[in-house]
């Protein structure tokens, strides 16, 4: 299997379903960063068949909310001093705030660049959520 | 300024069933004895900013503040004013909060008021956003069943025309489903029928039954109060589609003879051709008188808003 070394502080995102880690890797602008940083894609898994690991050296802010939305299997390894110091399983967001726009055309957070659109879960089977400003719901997909 | 706490009518949940009562009660005093409320609002000013034109919902605002004995500065249509030249909403109201004591927003964009009030310090009344809201309609729509039918529960309420866009219906419905009202009538073309999301949430929340038709005559006999809405042509995609479907949800005398003596029939107003002329004579034909009421329940929100005394 690739072996790619271990790091010593930063974060490991791990058990990615096999293809979203280069949607993640983009959408947090990973190729933009000046730290190191390593995409796996089709690793072999014991409880998964293949997945994708990303690992960023550093300890960089990253938005759990929004990796929830992308992938739930996803697990968030802190690591500080060559040790895990927290593992977190990533869950669906009951609010959010400016991670995607209203679905609605006629909604007023799609034409006034004051606001930010704003929305809480109603379904979490089929991921949808109610717009705080016009109630309609958007289904997010990556 | 007041100390009371800054609160607002953007949509009908904002009030409790209690203050809706309240409302609506002193709606009716107000209808009864207007005199005793001339001055009630002295001194104050009520902002109309209307986004898009809507004569009868402004005249209707700007009438209950002046019968009030207040003021009133707005504007009628945003490409006239300064707010079409990109103005955020947020900047607009914080401007207006310092002009006026009271503003009711117009706005075809929804949750556009809800926005505004965000940034508000002074009261904001959703007076309509897009196809979202119409709360004061809504208050309107409660004076006159107090008025007709003595309680505002326990009665078959039907909707007809276009129930997907007409936003008084939404609120309303919304609001008797609050008021314990257990079953609606629908009447619309499939293209028209009520949100899914609104159907979702009526059952959901209230447990009640919604019945879908196609034509009122298959349905009068069991209603109560009929809730007419305009059909526009815009919302079909031809005109063969309109033509055919404009008369199945026309109300006239003959379809009305097969309803309850004691039904009403309601609408928002303007009407085009749902409501046929010669049903104008008929008592059951509430509608004008609907939209004199509205003068009286929007002088009783303005007054609640603004925390006037008016025990008198
Ligand atoms: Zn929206």
């Amino acid at each position: 299997m690739l072996e790619v070394a271990s790091i010593k502080r930063g974060i490991v995102l791990d058990h990615i379903s096999s293809g979203n880690g280069l949607k993640i890797f983009n959408k947090l602008m990973l190729d933009q960063v000046d730290f190191p940083v390593v995409l796996l894609m089709n690793v072999s898994s014991k409880d998964m068949k293949r997945k994708d690991i990303i690992k960023i050296e550093n300890s960089i802010d990253i938005d759990l909310d929004f990796l929830g939305l992308i992938d739930q299997n996803i697990t968030v390894n802190v690591i500080e001093n060559n040790k895990i110091i927290s593992k977190k399983k990533v869950s669906l967001p009951k609010k959010i705030k400016g991670l995607f726009s209203c679905h609605n055309p006629r909604c007023i957070t799609n034409s006034d660049d004051y606001v930010k659109p704003t929305f809480h879960l109603v379904s979490e089977t089929s991921m949808e959520y109610k717009c705080s400003y016009c109630e309609e719901i958007t289904k997010y997909k990556l | 300024m007041n100390n009371h706490k800054i609160r607002h009518l953007i949509e009908p949940e904002d009030f409790t069933l209690e203050e809706l009562n309240e409302v609506v009660a002193l709606g009716k005093k107000m209808y009864e004895a207007p005199a005793e409320y001339k001055r009630a609002c002295e001194g104050k000013i009520l902002a109309t900013l209307f986004y898009e034109p809507s004569t009868r919902t402004r005249f209707s605002f700007e009438t209950a503040m002046l019968r009030l004995g207040g003021s009133i500065i707005g504007f009628s249509d945003a490409n006239t004013s300064s707010v079409s030249k990109g103005e955020s909403i947020a900047d607009t109201i914080r401007c207006m909060s310092a002009y006026a004591d009271i503003a009711v927003m117009r706005h075809p964009k929804e949750g556009a008021p809800k926005l505004a009030s965000h940034y508000a310090s002074i009261p904001i009344i959703n007076g309509g956003d897009g196809g979202h809201q119409h709360p004061t309609q809504t208050l309107t729509d409660l004076l006159t069943i107090k008025m007709y039918k003595e309680t505002i529960e326990g009665h078959t309420v039907a909707f007809c025309g276009d129930l997907k866009f007409g936003r008084t219906v939404h609120s309303l419905i919304r609001t008797l489903a609050r008021y314990n009202t257990k079953k609606f009538i629908l009447i619309s073309p499939e293209e028209l029928t009520l949100p899914d999301t609104l159907k979702r949430s009526l059952k959901q929340d209230f447990d009640v039954e919604l019945q879908e038709a196609r034509y009122i005559e298959d349905v009068i006999s069991e209603i109560d109060i009929l809730y007419m809405t305009r059909i526009q042509k815009e919302r079909f995609f031809n005109e063969a589609d309109y033509a055919r479907l404009k008369d199945s949800y026309l109300l006239n005398q003959s379809k009305l003879s097969h309803a309850k003596k004691d039904m009403i029939v309601m609408h928002p107003l303007p009407r085009v051709n749902e409501i046929a002329y010669d049903v104008d004579d008929d008592p059951r034909g509430v509608y004008f008188k609907q939209a004199e009421l509205g003068v009286y329940a929007r002088m009783a929100l303005i007054t609640k808003l603004l925390g006037v005394d008016v025990s008198c």
